[in-house]
This record gives C-alpha cells, sequence and structure tokens, in this order.
C-alpha cells in the first residue's frame, strides 16, 4: 500500500503523466473538432504515423523543430483535405473512408521513410525538444519539478485545449461548428455553409492529430519507427466519446488515460508476482470502465456520419 | 386596401412532367393572415420554398415590397424579411433555445459571442408576442409546441416581416394549436403580415383573412374567409362535393376485448390508472383525449409492447398475460400505431416489405425458409387495389408515399385479412380531406364485417362520427362510456377535461 502512496506522491509519476498525455490530447482535439461539425475521422490512426514520420523527416534533414511541427501539421491537413474530399463532397461512408486513410496514411508513411532512410543497424536519431522550465513556476514546490520535465509542446497542447475550448462556446464560428454537427441543414437555412465548416473542420482537426503524432518523434523519443503510434489514435476516438464532444473533458480524459498509464509502469517494477502484462493492460480496462459510465450520458452530435446534400431533408 | 408587402407573380415550376406550380399569382398585405389551402401535392409547399429560396421557379418573379427578389437564394429572403417556420423543425435538439436562434445571426469571425445582447433581445421578442420560453432550455427537452415557438422567435429575430408557416398544427395537439392561432392574430395586429399552409378547414375559416385555394398546381380560388363557408372551401380543394361516411345503426356483437381496472407504469410513473373497458365485435369504441394523456401508453399496451402492471385483459372472454406483438398478430388484433412513419411503416422498405412484414412466417410468403417474393408482391398489390394506395406500386420505397396514402397501406396491411380487433390511433391526423374520408369509410367497412374497433382520437368530429359508443381518457383514467348517439361536442368536451369524476363522486 505503502508503494502505491509512494508512487502517486512522486514528481516522476506527474511528469510522466503530462509527457503521455500530450499526443492524446492533440489526437482527441483533433478528432472532437472534426466530430463536432458532424464527421467521423478514423484517419487518425494513420495521420498520427505520418505526422511523427514527417516531422522527424524534416527536422532530420535540417529543418528546427517547430519546422518540423508545422511539416507534420501540413501533412495531417492534406490527409485531412482527403478525407473531407471522399465524405463531405462525395458523401462516402465516413468508417470506410476513415480507415482507408488510415491504412494509406501508414504505408505510405513506412514507404517514404524507407525510401529516403536507407536500413540501418541502429535507427537514426535527431536532438529532439529539450525540457523548459517557466520562469516563475520552476521554484515552486512539487509543481516545479512537475513542469520542468515538459517540453514546449506539451504547453501547446495544454493551450490548445483551452483555445478550442473558448472557440467553441464562446463564438459564432463554434456555434456554427455545431449547428453543421447537429442539423446542417438548419445551419444552412441560417446562412452558414456546412460544406465549408465540414471541410475547414476536418483540415484543421486533422493538422492536431499529425502535430499530436510528431510529438512521439519530435519530444518524447528521438527517431522514427512504423509501429510507434500504437493504437493511440483510437484511444483519441473512444476520448471524444468519454469527453462528451466536450474539450475540456478530453483534456480531463486524457489526462486521466495517462495517468493509469504512467501509474502501471511504476507497479510493474514495484511489485512481484504478477505479469507485467496485465498492468499493460489496466489502463484499456479502466478506460472501459469509464467510458461506460461517462459515455451513457453523452450527447452525440445528431447529424455525426451523415453526409450533408444540399435540398435533401 | 392596406399596403401590399409582398407578390407572387406567375410563378411557375416544373419538376419533370409534374407542373408544381402553374402561373401563381397573389399578394398578401400588411398585417394580414392569408391561408394557402390545398390538399397534399397541389403545390403548396413547392409555391413556398420559391418564395424561400429552398427552388429556383420556371417562370414569374417574387417583389416583396415592389422590390424583385433574387430568385432561389435563402439568405436574400431572410435579408428581405422573410421568415419561413417548416413543418419538420430547422432546429438542433442539442443546442439551447438561444444558440438555436443565434446561428448565422453574426460575423463568423468575431472573437466573441454577443450572448448577452442576443439573450435581451430574444427576450424581448419573446414577451412581445407572447412567446415564453426559457433561452438557456435545452432544445430537445421543450415540448413540440415550445418548439415551434423556438422556431417562430428564429424568424422573427431574423428581423422577418413576413412569416411564412408550412402546416404549423400538423405536429401540435389541439390545445397547442389554439395557443399558436392567438399568437399568429397578435402578430398581424402588430403589422406583421403571414401566410400558412394548412388543409384543415376550421382553422382556416378560423384564423385566416383571406383564403388562397390550391389544387393541381393551379390557383382555382381566391376568397374572403368572412364570406365563405367550410363546405364551399372543402369543394373547391378537392375539386368535387366531398362528404365523411355516415355511421350506420348496426347491431353490435360479444365483447372480444375487455380491460378489467389495468394500470401500467412507466419509468415509475402511473401512465394507466386502473382503467377498464369492453370492446364488442362489430362496433367502434372511442377513447377521446388531449394527446398526452395515456393514449399512447393505452395502444402501445394493447399492441403487446408494453406490459401491465396489474389489472386483467380478456380476450375472446378468457384472461390473458401480457400481450406480445406475436401474440396479437396470432390473435388477429390489427394495429395502426398513431406515428405511420416511425412505427407503422418502414421507409427504407419497398412498400411489399411493409405489406407483409408482419406474416413473414406464414407458409404462403415463405417457401423453404426463403421469401416468396411473387406471393408477396401480390399481396401488396391486392392491398394497393382495394385500398386505393397512390403515388407508388410494390416496389417504391415506402418513405416516398404521401402520409395519406402511407396511412392507407398501414390500414390496406391490417383490414386485408379481417382482423377482429383493430387498434387504431389517431388514424386520421394529419391527413387532407379526401384521405380522411377514405380512412373512415374503411373503419365503417371494418366495423360492418364484424371487427371490434378501439378509435383512440383527439378529433372530435371524427369519433363523434365514427363511434358507437365513447369513453374519455385524462391523466391516465378513463371515464365510464356514453353512446355517441346521447352526447353533443360540449359534452365531450367537458368529459375531456375529467368532469365525469365530480359525477362519480
Amino acid at each position: 500500500m505503502s508503494t502505491v502512496l509512494d508512487i502517486i506522491a512522486s514528481a516522476g509519476l506527474w511528469g510522466a503523466v503530462l509527457r503521455i498525455a500530450t499526443p492524446l490530447i492533440f489526437g482527441t482535439l483533433g478528432a472532437l473538432l472534426c466530430e463536432r461539425a458532424g464527421v467521423l475521422n478514423l484517419g487518425i490512426e494513420g495521420i498520427m504515423t505520418f505526422g511523427a514520420m514527417s516531422g522527424w523527416l524534416a527536422v532530420y534533414h535540417g529543418a528546427d523543430l517547430w519546422t518540423g511541427l508545422l511539416v507534420a501539421a501540413l501533412a495531417g491537413a492534406a490527409f485531412g483535405l482527403l478525407h473531407a474530399a471522399l465524405t463531405v463532397t462525395l458523401g462516402l461512408s465516413q468508417h470506410v473512408s476513415g480507415l482507408g486513410v488510415t491504412l494509406f496514411a501508414s504505408s505510405l508513411s513506412y514507404y517514404l521513410f524507407r525510401l529516403i532512410v536507407p536500413l540501418a543497424g541502429s535507427p537514426p536519431t535527431i536532438v529532439p525538444f529539450a525540457p523548459v522550465s517557466l520562469p516563475g513556476l520552476a521554484g515552486l514546490p512539487f509543481i516545479g519539478p512537475v513542469l520542468s520535465a515538459q517540453t514546449p509542446p506539451t504547453y501547446l497542447a495544454l493551450l490548445l485545449a483551452l483555445l478550442l475550448a473558448y472557440v467553441m462556446f464562446r463564438t459564432p464560428l463554434g456555434l456554427a461548428i455545431r449547428m453543421t454537427g447537429e442539423n446542417p441543414h438548419a445551419a444552412e437555412a441560417q446562412g452558414v455553409n456546412p460544406m465549408a465548416v465540414r471541410y475547414g473542420a476536418v483540415i484543421v482537426g486533422s493538422a492536431l492529430m499529425a502535430m499530436g503524432g510528431a510529438f512521439l518523434t519530435l519530444s518524447a523519443f528521438n527517431s522514427f519507427f512504423p509501429t510507434m503510434v500504437q493504437g493511440r489514435g483510437w484511444i483519441c476516438i473512444a476520448l471524444v466519446v468519454f469527453a462528451s464532444w466536450r474539450p475540456g473533458r478530453a483534456l480531463f480524459g486524457a489526462l486521466l488515460f495517462a495517468f493509469f498509464d504512467a501509474f502501471q509502469l511504476r507497479l510493474q517494477t514495484a511489485v512481484d508476482g504478477v505479469p507485467y502484462q496485465v498492468f499493460l493492460m489496466t489502463p484499456y480496462i479502466l478506460s472501459i470502465v469509464a467510458l461506460c459510465v461517462m459515455a451513457r450520458r453523452a450527447r452525440v452530435p445528431q447529424a455525426l456520419m451523415q453526409p450533408y446534400r444540399r435540398g435533401e431533408r | 386596401m392596406t399596403e401590399t408587402v409582398l407578390e407572387i407573380d406567375r410563378v411557375s415550376k416544373s419538376f419533370g412532367d409534374n407542373k408544381a406550380n402553374d402561373a401563381i399569382s397573389m399578394t398578401l398585405g400588411k398585417g394580414e393572415i392569408v391561408a394557402l389551402l390545398g390538399e397534399n401535392g397541389a403545390g403548396k409547399t413547392t409555391l413556398m420554398s420559391i418564395l424561400f429560396g429552398h427552388y429556383m421557379p420556371d417562370e414569374g418573379c417574387i417583389r416583396v415590397h415592389g422590390v424583385d427578389l433574387p430568385p432561389g437564394k435563402p439568405r436574400a429572403a431572410i435579408h428581405a424579411g422573410i421568415g419561413m417556420v417548416h413543418q419538420h423543425f430547422s432546429l438542433a435538439p442539442n443546442l439551447t433555445v438561444l444558440e438555436n436562434v443565434m446561428t448565422g445571426t453574426e460575423k463568423l469571425w468575431s472573437f466573441r459571442s454577443e450572448t448577452g445582447r442576443a439573450r435581451a433581445k430574444l427576450k424581448s421578442l419573446a414577451e412581445r408576442f407572447g412567446l415564453a420560453v426559457d433561452p438557456d432550455a435545452r432544445l430537445g427537452d421543450l415540448s413540440i409546441g415550445e418548439q415551434q415557438r423556438v422556431e417562430i422567435l428564429k424568424a422573427l429575430y431574423n428581423d422577418a416581416r413576413i412569416l411564412i408557416l408550412d402546416e404549423p398544427t400538423a405536429v401540435l395537439t389541439n390545445l397547442e394549436a389554439e395557443t399558436l392561432f392567438a399568437t399568429l392574430k397578435e402578430m398581424a395586429r402588430q403589422g406583421l403580415s403571414l401566410i400558412f399552409i394548412s388543409h384543415k378547414l376550421d382553422e382556416v375559416m378560423a384564423t385566416a383573412d383571406r383564403v388562397v385555394v390550391l389544387r393541381g398546381g393551379k390557383l382555382v380560388a381566391e376568397r374572403r374567409s368572412a364570406e365563405t363557408s367550410r363546405d364551399e372551401l372543402a369543394e373547391l380543394m378537392v375539386g368535387h362535393r366531398v362528404a365523411r361516411p355516415v355511421r350506420e345503426a348496426h347491431q353490435r356483437g360479444e365483447p372480444v376485448l375487455e380491460a378489467a381496472a389495468v394500470s401500467v407504469r412507466v419509468d415509475g410513473v402511473d401512465r394507466l390508472k386502473e382503467i377498464s373497458f369492453r370492446l364488442h365485435a362489430g362496433e367502434v369504441l372511442g377513447i377521446i383525449g388531449v394527446s398526452g394523456n395515456g393514449q399512447t401508453v393505452l395502444a402501445r399496451l394493447l399492441s403487446g409492447t408494453l406490459a401491465r402492471s396489474s389489472g386483467d385483459i380478456l380476450l375472446y372472454g378468457e384472461a390473458i398475460g401480457d400481450l406480445s406483438v406475436a401474440d396479437t398478430v396470432a390473435a388477429g388484433i390489427g394495429r395502426v400505431p398513431e406515428d405511420r412513419t416511425h412505427e407503422g411503416a418502414i421507409g427504407e422498405m419497398a412498400v411489399w416489405e411493409n405489406a407483409v412484414l408482419e406474416r413473414i412466417d406464414e407458409p404462403r410468403f415463405s417457401r423453404h425458409g426463403l421469401v416468396d417474393r411473387k406471393a408477396a408482391v401480390a399481396f401488396a398489390d391486392t392491398i394497393i387495389r382495394d385500398f386505393d394506395v397512390r403515388g407508388g406500386g410494390p416496389l417504391t420505397r415506402t418513405r416516398l408515399l404521401s402520409g395519406g396514402n402511407m396511412q392507407k397501406l398501414i390500414l390496406g396491411r391490417n383490414l386485408a385479412e379481417r382482423p377482429r380487433i383493430l387498434i387504431a390511433a389517431q388514424p386520421a391526423r394529419g391527413l387532407d380531406e379526401g384521405a380522411v374520408a377514405a380512412v373512415h369509410a374503411r373503419i365503417l367497412d371494418a366495423r360492418k364485417a364484424g371487427t371490434a374497433v378501439l378509435l383512440i382520437s383527439e378529433d372530435l368530429d371524427e369519433v363523434i362520427g365514427l363511434a358507437d359508443r365513447i369513453q374519455a381518457i385524462v391523466g391516465g383514467r378513463l371515464s365510464p362510456p356514453v353512446s355517441a348517439d346521447e352526447v353533443d361536442a360540449r359534452a365531450l368536451g367537458l368529459m375531456m377535461a375529467g368532469a365525469w369524476k365530480k359525477e362519480a363522486a
């Protein structure tokens, strides 16, 4: 029991929580933005992989880290454009299109990576983002060490969560996005162009997803390998439901999942006699439990996954 | 003559070979209420959709205050002060009232929504026209009547001076409809101009200053409502005289379905409280009441989709437990549900599939476990012929039928096999005059043939016209029966208000 308390009281754990949560925050915000406009984007897993690859590749070829992050965002936006063209303009099934984008973007990532970076014994590396300590906060007990362990993209993710919450609930644009996800016909009757809103949301949302992927290669780690996203995209899709499509709760959900994950990592080494795979499973099991509790009250955007065609009711 | 605010000038519109609007011209004056009367398919909705810019007219133009309105642009119509209240509301249930109203009213890229100012404007509009509604309520939590208020407020918020309402009472209860018309009259008094689409003669006569009648895409007549009559309008609308069928005296048979002190509890609330009735073969028993008093629960109980919590149900004299849907089919209970598009038929499936759905496991429609499509289509054909279902054949997707024809299909499916009992909930709701007469005639035919009909309705005329005996439903309780020949509308009105309780006490 005391080991558990020790783990929870350690600044190391909470530093890890923020680090693990960052790609999830980016991804969940991106998926949330798409879904609020009425488009399910299952391309997320592939888009994160492509973001991880393209961001890393840019930096490997001499770009600075922020440019790398921007390259990843633009690449993500391009896949968003593809998904939007398929689902919004052509009105194809969002599931099928999204899974197609994931398969395409993942495969393309491995292919381009292999094409550009020759096979080597040990994977090539870059110099990733270094932790920064914010002036004034670094000196605080407990909080100081936790924050000092973070890299700039983590702060960016936290800011983006606040920004998205503000845009969504305090601006006319956010209302237009929500109305498009609830009833695009009503949006159109009030002079909002639902097609344009959906394109915009999917493109920007996909850019956020790719930035989440790029965090893995530019911050959490220093090299790219094809399987590194490891289902984080799917976790994000679940987190959006957990969050009931609200950015603030999405942030909370990402942190909660990250806490489970960081906690089990430490339990693996602290507890003897239990196979480590059991601990590996726990965050997912707890996520399912949390989802069961939270998602029952969730209010799904009413027009989610419904293609919009003008003049058809 | 008051100032003309709107002019429709020889507007025509065709869909393929079908001329939906044929050179229609009409005007609307300031502070005037005009009713656009016509059967389903007469071209009313097309005309209003052109007015609001949803459709481009093939010919003709629309002038607002003498200025041509650019065709096919909803935005231009909004700017010109035209507001549309759709029959199927253009609202988002998950957003608040205020959010629904505000969407699209501000510059998209402003940094902040002026919710304070919007709330104040909404509140002052609501007060001015008596459209009370909580701006912060979630729309989906409101009743249908309140949602319609929001739809009207949305138009007013956009500074509409001309309001178009597409069959505004189709979804309302009688009480809600009365409130609505009081509001519309108040709006007209304050200088707004209104057009409302309807096929209900009573509300047209009571509310409109002027009536414009469309038939087959043409404007056939224009009357001041003070100078016309219900019968004249009905004839103009249908093109020939219509008479609702008359119930003939007829000997009723044995009791077939009885309820003895049955209660039903749904989600911890008693929705039916110790109701009793006895339904005989060859009679129509009318259950009248304002909707929301337990009718839906009663219909669902007798259709086998709800279980009772106490009391007994007797079928053909034998006490049975709870009915299942399969039991009702086996026992020859036909069902016409209240919500025909959701419960009555499956819109995405073909007419023949809907026709045989509940009989699909009978040997005549299946061979070696496969559907005998030929037999099923033939069955559907019989229904289409015998019940005069128009607008498609057995292979048509059911969604494409009009409400009246869908209802005839549902009735046909139930009556084709001479059921012993028919549970009909609001069978003629939302139908036009011709279809109402057809549905009523079918119900009376079934009665004559010995079917026991339980008619659940909130339409007084319908119940008086069809039922032999009448019971009122109020707050989940059922009044004792009265003979239809011994009551008038006034007495029934009192029963619907629960007046029998006092007599019993």
